[in-house]
């Protein structure tokens, strides 16, 4: 199970070639779209660097995960230090700072739902899956992750895929839910 | 069944159930909708006919206490805010913050509010701010609640088309500009000074208070931070006044509350009662009793970062005092309910390892006090605990208690744990001298049931790739 997923998450990140902030020039490096969303952002704010969070998403949103090089595009366009940037983004649970799979599942793994077999579910979806947390499938398709309580405890137990939540989970809803997303995977590539 | 009569059912609850009569789910009430059925009156009454101090009187004295999990008075809060004590600063920059971050597990009763009357909270930021003389708000929200962000938006959207934001409202002097900022998840951004650094765009540590937000809060201005539940109270105590919301309730905590319920219930859900509707009632009459066939173990009254309550306490009215004097926190308001088929220790396990991810790691006794905590429990739910992690246990309590820590994030972690270890001393005594977890006979079943899933989650599989292919 861990060699198809050895590259990240079960090793700390370490990027091979160390990039300085002056080798990325921001404006060339964000799109249009993703600098006139940070700028709105930082026109409703009193400074620049609170729009940290709106840019690491916005970024993230675009590219599925934000790089070192999205990182210090982001921190130079705030006008911040990298570092600085690194300590808001790595604080975060939806920011994620290595590379995810198509579709990311975000386990609900708090009280409510561990008194309603939240257990068995991840176990189903380790098995279907073949990963463990924090790996992602080989193909690239799926990363599953653990989430903090979704607020929908009265529906537990409870996951997050894409942002599109799922309630009242049972084995076979499950299964189906994965079925599903693994066709639609498989046909757009 | 038609809008006319949803609309008739709704508003027929009007003063009964102010906070949720018009909650719709499925469709929320646009604006329209929203003001036909009697929304924005309040803030026209406020904006055209009070001054600020008068609605912070009529705030004060309904005696409105903050549903964010602490309980402090509404009113006293933004009477410390300098605009308030001194009519000459209310020219001066300062913000009002809804704090829609509702990330403590066992919580879901201001999704409700968010999702299914997005404009009575509008209304309620609007009366807010006026109050506080802010021209600057901000709904902080959770990233996961995309639901609600959607809604939320289209929301203040509408708001700005009809003048209820923007410059001279409905005609007034008063201007006020509303933000949506949807958080990336973290738990401790719901701690008022946590979230103002998130809103900030710096790292989410929690502030050392002195100085208050009132006083120097968000880019150093006078900043209100109120829970999504309390804003929403807002218009109705202005439309119908204080002593209607006084007599909502039959003892001293005045109002109505969002009770909720979830775990081994059999009908888990959000409830708007009178504030101090006792745990039993709640329990039974609403969340339909224990699950199957398990008996009542204990009970959290108020979110994951309170005391266990147990079978004596279900008299207890559910408001702040009561829950106080019983030994635990209304908190919240949501029950966890704990069946007595479920290992306590198991569930206090899982409720430290959340703790323990989520501690933001500024001050040692919760960077380290709550990991250890962790590693004593597995050992203990292993079965290879000794007499000596329980002492180590208590000390832990101790050194993670109020006082000893930078915020509440610690001592909340305490609570569940404290409170298990002297109702469940039982279970925890026996994991050690047994040598396992005794609830592991009922796990053991259920492990074969898992080896027969696994097996068809296994031939799902292969029928996925078949149809892949």
């Amino acid at each position: 199970m861990s060699n198809n997923n050895s590259d990240f998450s079960v090793h700390p990140r370490i990027p091979s070639i160390m990039v300085t902030d002056e080798e990325i020039d921001f404006r060339q490096y964000l799109s249009s779209a993703e600098l006139s969303v940070i700028e709105h952002e930082v026109s409703i704010m009193e400074t620049r660097e609170a729009a940290g969070i709106e840019a690491l998403k916005i970024v993230q949103k675009h590219r599925g995960w934000i790089s070192d090089d999205s990182l210090i595009a982001i921190a130079q366009c705030l006008q911040i230090s990298s570092a600085q940037l690194e300590g808001v983004a790595t604080f975060y649970n939806l920011i994620y700072r290595q590379k995810v799979g198509h579709y990311v599942i975000h386990l609900c793994d708090s009280i409510s739902c561990h008194l309603t077999g939240y257990d068995e579910i991840l176990k189903v979806i380790q098995t279907y899956l073949g990963i463990g947390y924090g790996q992602t499938t080989p193909d690239g398709e799926f990363t599953l992750l653990s989430n903090v309580c979704l607020g929908s405890c009265d529906k537990s137990p409870a996951m997050m895929i894409n942002g599109q939540h799922y309630h009242s989970l049972t084995n076979e809803s499950v299964v189906s839910i994965l079925n599903g997303l693994s066709q639609s995977a498989g046909g757009s590539v | 069944m038609t809008s006319e009569t949803w609309l008739e059912q709704a508003l027929s609850q009007s003063l009964t159930k102010p906070l949720t009569h018009l909650v719709n789910l499925d469709q929320p009430l646009d604006l329209q909708g929203y003001v036909q059925a009697g929304g924005y009156i309040g803030a026209t009454k406020a904006l055209t006919q009070l001054t600020p101090k008068e609605v912070l009187d009529i705030v004060s004295d309904s005696g409105l206490k903050g549903r964010g999990g602490a309980g402090f008075p509404t009113g006293m809060k933004w009477s410390c805010v300098p605009a308030l004590q001194d009519e000459s600063k209310q020219a001066e920059p300062s913000y009002l913050i809804c704090n829609g971050d509702e990330m403590e597990p066992g919580t879901f009763k201001d999704r409700y509010l968010l999702e299914g009357v997005p404009h009575q909270l509008i209304e309620a930021m609007i009366i807010a701010s006026y109050t506080i003389s802010a021209n600057k708000a901000y709904l902080f929200l959770r990233g996961e609640y995309h639901v609600a962000a959607t809604r939320l938006q289209q929301a203040i959207d509408q708001a700005y088309e009809n003048n209820w934001l923007g410059k001279n409202i409905q005609g007034s002097k008063y201007q006020l500009d509303l933000y949506l900022h949807t958080s990336a998840g973290r738990y401790i951004c719901g701690e008022e000074t946590a979230l103002i650094n998130a809103l900030e765009g710096k790292r989410a540590t929690p502030r050392a208070k002195p100085p208050f937000p009132q006083v120097s809060g968000l880019f150093g201005k006078p900043t209100v931070v109120n829970n999504v539940e309390t804003l929403s109270n807002l218009p109705h105590i202005l439309k119908h006044g204080s002593q209607w919301f006084k007599d909502l309730s039959p003892n001293s905590d005045p109002g109505t509350k969002m009770y909720a319920a979830c775990g081994q219930v059999k009908n888990p859900g959000v409830w708007e009662l009178p504030m101090g509707v006792t745990i039993r009632e709640l329990l039974y009459d609403y969340a339909g009793g224990m699950k199957d066939d398990v008996n009542l173990k204990g009970l959290l009254p108020g979110g994951a970062s309170t005391d266990f309550l147990v079978e004596q306490h279900l008299d207890t009215p559910m408001d702040f005092d009561s829950i106080g004097k019983a030994g635990s926190r209304l908190g919240t308001g949501g029950l966890i309910v704990l069946g007595d088929k479920h290992c306590p220790v198991a569930m206090v396990l899982n409720l430290l390892r959340f703790f323990a991810q989520e501690s933001c790691g500024w001050c040692t006794p919760c960077r380290d006090g709550t990991p250890w905590v962790v590693e004593i429990l597995t050992r203990i739910e292993q079965g290879k605990g000794s007499p000596a992690d329980l002492a180590q246990l208590e000390d832990l309590c101790d050194f993670m208690w109020l006082g000893k820590t930078h915020c509440a994030l610690a001592p909340g972690a305490v609570e569940p744990l404290k409170s298990a270890m002297r109702y469940f001393k039982d279970d925890f005594e026996q994991h050690i001298e047994q040598g396992c977890c005794p609830y592991k006979s009922s796990n053991n079943e259920q492990q074969g049931e898992q080896t027969e899933s696994e097996k068809r989650v296994r031939e799902g599989v292969s029928q996925g790739g078949e149809n892949d292919e």
